[in-house]
């Protein structure tokens, strides 16, 4: 007797859905004898963890706070992706747009208007794709990969947010310090609910990534992306311009990741700050595979990184977790999550060594 | 034990949402009388530096008050979103004190503080108040002067490295005080200034300290976290000062005292004040005097005179028989600030954004 | 005075280089198998919390430095299961890998915090060491500076000139292609992943006890995404890779003499090295080898021999 491992022809529904359940239950396992060897109580600190976060309404809310950004971003990240066009400064786009986002708030502080939230979202993407073009234009005029360009960029964006926040945009009273005024209500996104920090944000994020989904799924361009990523010689023999694709994709996704840093600073930061993002922008492309590039799957995966964050907050307040205990936690969660991928690709049979012939 | 979060508190905040949320209900069994309390920091407790010695202060009120208080702390917690969840959730768990430590957390602790009235709230080294939220900061500069006062006479260049982390006041100041401090003994004492652009990351700031050196600086202080700087000094030869920590363990040659930060006084005392239910949203801004400042051990390499002066502008700024920025005083452009016997109000210091003469920057 | 000045900041420039250099020449030869593993950053953490904790357990640093390689292997080890055998997506599972590694090395570490470390002893070669200025720059390192500097000299004699290499860059090319002509795609991209690893866990170590003798959380800051983006910068070659940490390195440091100079914000001077990096590809890329520097074609995509 030995495994034979075999490619399924067509991956049921059931085994796609029932993978990420025995993941999520390997993490459990694996999760108890780690809280166990750090003398926690493995239960309550898995509860608090896992099930905790979604239990109220204010939990949701706050999924939501946590889970937006990161499905902005990767809806964007997912079609440059299809395209191998591997955009992984998104986090320096974020921040970008943010700045522009911010500067509108900052310029048109004295006044009000229902104008001035479009205009900034205007800006936020503007801010967003610009910082996007560089890799773009480098890429398609100079052949410099945009792996490297983009992520140096990511660092040179934050040091350009500190050029602003320490320098000129300062808060004129408060005391000096690194932030900028507290934006108006109008520069500030509605709140869906009042009492919690769910803003409008979250309602356009869910619209960007059914939107991602038509895109792909009916239209010429998202037709070419995916040609240009699995086949790009056929792309070439098409006439499907790969340069186009390039720009298409990195433009998207900067502005959408312009976007969501106009969320943040328009949401629950409500002012610039040097620290925007707790790394939204990088762990944003998790979720973009996690949630195998399909718009649905990033929701979903967006949501399951929210709650292993919120969780690991709750966790610690509740349970005295350790900080670094939390990223253990979250990365088995992901090996776990990305292992069990096989499952639903690949059947697992035990065979008879002879009958193995065919 | 219960668990905090029940489908009754739900609706029970759902109904509740137009208002403030009733989240406050502390749902911890408690241990008869103890009184939760929660620390919140943006750096990691091994740091070393800044947040190890919030800690430190953590782990005293710990040891004082034994079952007495229930303590929590979360670290790590970055400035932006996300911190105003973990200090909700705090709040929201029942504790009763939630020390906040970094600047970068004002507006979020401001914000949870509204919507938990009951709840004390301690702000470190911002400016905003509340009816139940308190702020608190040290007089580091007072610690600083000192150094700068020993940073003058063993200096043979005439010239200091400051390793600097970002220009804020608080580091201005700083780097104002020593400056001053050490121009008493040598009045062409220059700081050159290097901005690592970052609290913590060991390897710049020991790149930051090694061009300081090369730039013909003879003695290095900093306002970055780690013990980088300080190897760096032992391994070529210069005197150093510490950051927030006695850090003569990293470099015993070199480290000649550091500025230590010694909350455990302050937090012991809240924590009692809110035992005693006299607790008050105070604007703290103690130093020398109230113990909340202090000096590492002097290295033996210091020679007698330094060590006595250092002592005495320690007991006279503690006396308030100096003030570490009385005039004159004159800013890189030589206009001056201060006039003779002119002292710095705490206003000016707090929202400091301009050199002394000598600092180069 | 001068001579003591371009001894001193070649130091500082070696130092900032060499864990750079060590993991990106590792990723360089993970990446010519044609595997992408972007948990530089957590391996790199592994080791230099590995090397430093049993340096100061054992008090021998070769066995701490040993360790540090184990460590990073172990933790590439962890990748290549989940994307070689179980085919897992790589960009994911080495961003997981980041995240694991970070929260893993700061548990680990966390009773090491603040323990002082004697750094690793520099070379002295009497006579070659005393010769003015190119004495000590060149000759009185420590032995991990040596270490990477082989290594990349090993590196680029293994892939170009070795029977081995020539399989490596072949699996990376067209997995394929490797596999119709029975060369042993798996086996080829598990030692490179584990040597990858490695290399990662050695660039920690010299943070860890050469750079800034200490262990500290997150120590690495950042470096292991710098040797991602220099692996791209050094078009997969090793000399061009050096090339790039020294370049890197090199910024990283004169910035920090230039600062002040222009009544620049210091920001500006920090962009130094991210900036210089970009216009150095932009202007190798414009010039007349344009187009030669692709990746390996089948860089990151999934593998499974068909029977």
């Amino acid at each position: 007797m030995w495994f034979k491992v075999e490619p399924r022809q067509e991956a049921s529904q059931a085994v796609i859905y029932a993978t990420p359940v025995l993941a999520v239950a390997l993490t459990v396992a694996s999760g108890y004898f780690l809280f166990l060897f750090l003398g926690l109580a493995p239960a309550k600190t898995l509860y608090h963890f896992l099930i905790s976060p979604t239990l109220t309404f204010y939990g949701w809310s706050e999924l939501c706070v946590k889970a937006g950004p990161l499905v902005l971003i990767a809806s964007g990240l997912a079609i440059g992706f299809r395209a191998n066009v591997w955009n992984i400064g998104a986090e320096g786009q974020l921040t970008l747009g943010a700045v522009g986002a911010g500067g509108i708030a900052l310029a048109f502080w004295n006044e009000t208007g229902l104008w001035i939230l479009p205009l900034m979202c205007l800006a936020g993407i503007v801010g967003g794709m610009l910082y996007a073009a560089i890799p773009a234009f480098l890429k398609t005029r100079y052949e410099v990969s945009e792996i490297l360009t983009s992520l140096m960029l990511t660092y040179v964006a934050t040091l350009i947010l500190g050029i602003l926040v320490y320098g000129p945009w300062r808060d004129p009273l408060g005391f000096n310090f690194p932030q900028t005024r507290m934006f108006t209500d109008s520069a500030l996104a509605p709140l869906i609910l009042e009492g919690t920090r769910m803003h409008i944000g979250i309602v356009v994020t869910l619209a960007v990534a059914v939107g991602a989904w038509v895109v792909m799924a009916r239209t010429v361009i998202g037709f070419q992306i995916k040609v240009v990523g699995l086949a790009p010689a056929a792309a070439r023999f098409a006439g499907f311009s790969r340069n186009r694709t390039v720009w298409f994709s990195l433009l998207l996704s900067g502005g959408l990741a312009g976007l969501a840093g106009t969320f943040e600073v328009a949401g629950p930061i409500g002012q610039l700050v040097p620290h925007l993002t707790p790394g939204y922008g990088f762990t944003a492309i998790i979720v973009a595979f996690l949630g195998r590039l399909h718009p649905l799957g990033i929701i979903a995966s967006g949501f399951l990184m929210a709650i292993s964050y919120n969780g690991g907050e709750i966790a610690q307040v509740e349970d005295r977790l350790p900080q670094a205990a939390t990223g253990v936690f979250q990365g088995m969660l992901l090996f776990y999550l990305l292992a069990c991928d096989f499952l639903s690709r690949y059947r697992i049979r035990m065979a008879q060594r002879e009958a193995t012939s065919s | 034990m219960t668990f905090t979060v029940t489908r009754r508190t739900f609706l029970a905040s759902s109904a509740a949402a137009a208002g403030t949320l009733a989240l406050g209900r502390p749902g911890r069994a408690l241990a008869a009388d103890a009184l939760p309390i929660a620390f919140v920091y943006t750096g990691p407790i091994g740091d070393m530096g800044y947040t190890y010695a919030h800690d430190v202060g953590r782990k005293a009120v710990e040891a004082h008050y034994g079952d007495k208080v229930k303590v929590t702390f979360v670290e790590n917690v970055p400035e932006g979103p996300d911190c105003e969840r973990v200090i909700r959730q705090l709040a929201t768990s029942g504790n009763q004190l939630i020390f906040a430590t970094s600047f970068g957390f004002m507006e979020s602790t401001l914000k949870v503080a509204g919507q938990f009235p009951k709840i004390k709230f301690e702000h470190a080294t911002g400016f905003k108040r509340a009816p139940n939220l308190a702020i608190y900061n040290a007089r580091f500069y007072e610690g600083r002067a000192v150094l700068g006062d020993i940073a003058g006479q063993m200096s043979k260049a005439g010239v200091a490295g400051y390793v600097a982390s970002f220009p804020i006041p608080e580091v201005v100041m700083g780097i104002n005080a020593f400056t001053l401090a050490a121009q008493k003994h040598n009045p062409n004492f220059k700081t050159k200034v290097i901005w690592a652009n970052t609290w913590y990351d060991p390897g710049k700031e020991s790149d930051a300290a090694k061009a300081l050196i090369d730039k013909g600086c003879d003695i290095i202080a900093q306002h970055t976290d780690s013990a980088a700087p300080l190897q760096v000094a032992e391994s070529r030869g210069v005197y150093a000062f510490g950051q927030a920590t006695d850090m003569t363990s990293y470099a015993p040659k070199a480290h000649l005292t550091a500025v230590v930060d010694l909350w455990a006084n302050y937090y012991i005392d809240r924590v009692k004040k809110v035992m005693e239910g006299t607790w008050t949203n105070s604007d703290i801004w103690w130093g020398f005097k109230e113990g909340l400042v202090g000096l590492a051990p002097f290295n033996p390499a210091m020679p007698a005179p330094v060590k006595a002066s250092a002592e005495k502008l320690k007991a006279d700024i503690t006396s308030g028989a100096v003030h570490p920025f009385t005039g004159p005083i004159k800013n890189q452009k030589g206009e001056v600030v201060y006039a003779a016997g002119q002292k710095a109000s705490d206003e000016d210091m707090l929202k400091m954004n301009w050199y002394v003469a000598g600092v180069e920057s | 005075m001068i001579a003591l000045s371009i001894v001193n900041i070649s130091a500082a420039v070696i130092s900032a280089s060499t864990p750079l250099l060590f993991a990106a020449t590792g990723e360089l030869v993970v990446e010519r198998a044609g595997v992408l593993n972007l948990g530089v950053e957590g391996m790199m953490l592994m080791g230099a919390v590995t090397g430093f904790a049993v340096t100061v357990s054992t008090g021998s640093p070769i066995l701490g430095i040993l360790a540090a390689a184990t460590a990073g292997a172990a933790l590439a080890l962890a990748f290549a299961l989940l994307t070689l055998t179980l085919m897992a997506n790589q960009v994911a599972t080495g961003l997981a890998l980041t995240i694991f590694g970070i929260g893993l090395s700061a548990l680990l570490g966390s009773g090491f915090v603040g323990q002082p470390v004697p750094a690793l002893p520099k070379l002295h070669l009497s006579g070659l060491s005393d010769l003015p200025v190119l004495g000590p720059i060149l000759f009185g390192q420590d032995a991990l500076v040596y270490l990477s500097v082989c290594l990349t000299a090993a590196t680029a004699w293994f892939l170009k000139r070795t029977h081995a290499g020539m399989t490596l860059r072949a699996i990376g090319e067209s997995a394929e292609s490797a596999h119709s002509l029975g060369l042993p795609v798996i086996r080829t991209r598990y030692l490179a992943t584990l040597f990858g690893g490695a290399a990662a866990g050695l660039g920690g170590a010299f943070l860890s006890l050469s750079y800034t003798p200490m262990w500290m959380e997150g120590m690495t800051s950042g470096r292991g995404w710098i040797a991602l983006a220099l692996v791209v910068f050094g078009s997969w070659r090793p000399w061009r890779v050096l090339a790039g940490a020294y370049l890197f390195g090199g910024v990283t440091i004169l910035q920090l003499h230039a600062q002040g100079a222009f009544h620049l914000p210091a920001q500006v001077f920090s962009m130094l090295p991210y900036l210089a990096t970009i216009a150095v590809l932009t202007i190798i890329s414009a010039g007349p080898w344009r187009g030669r520097f692709n990746a390996p074609a089948d860089l990151g995509k999934p593998f499974r021999p068909s029977v």
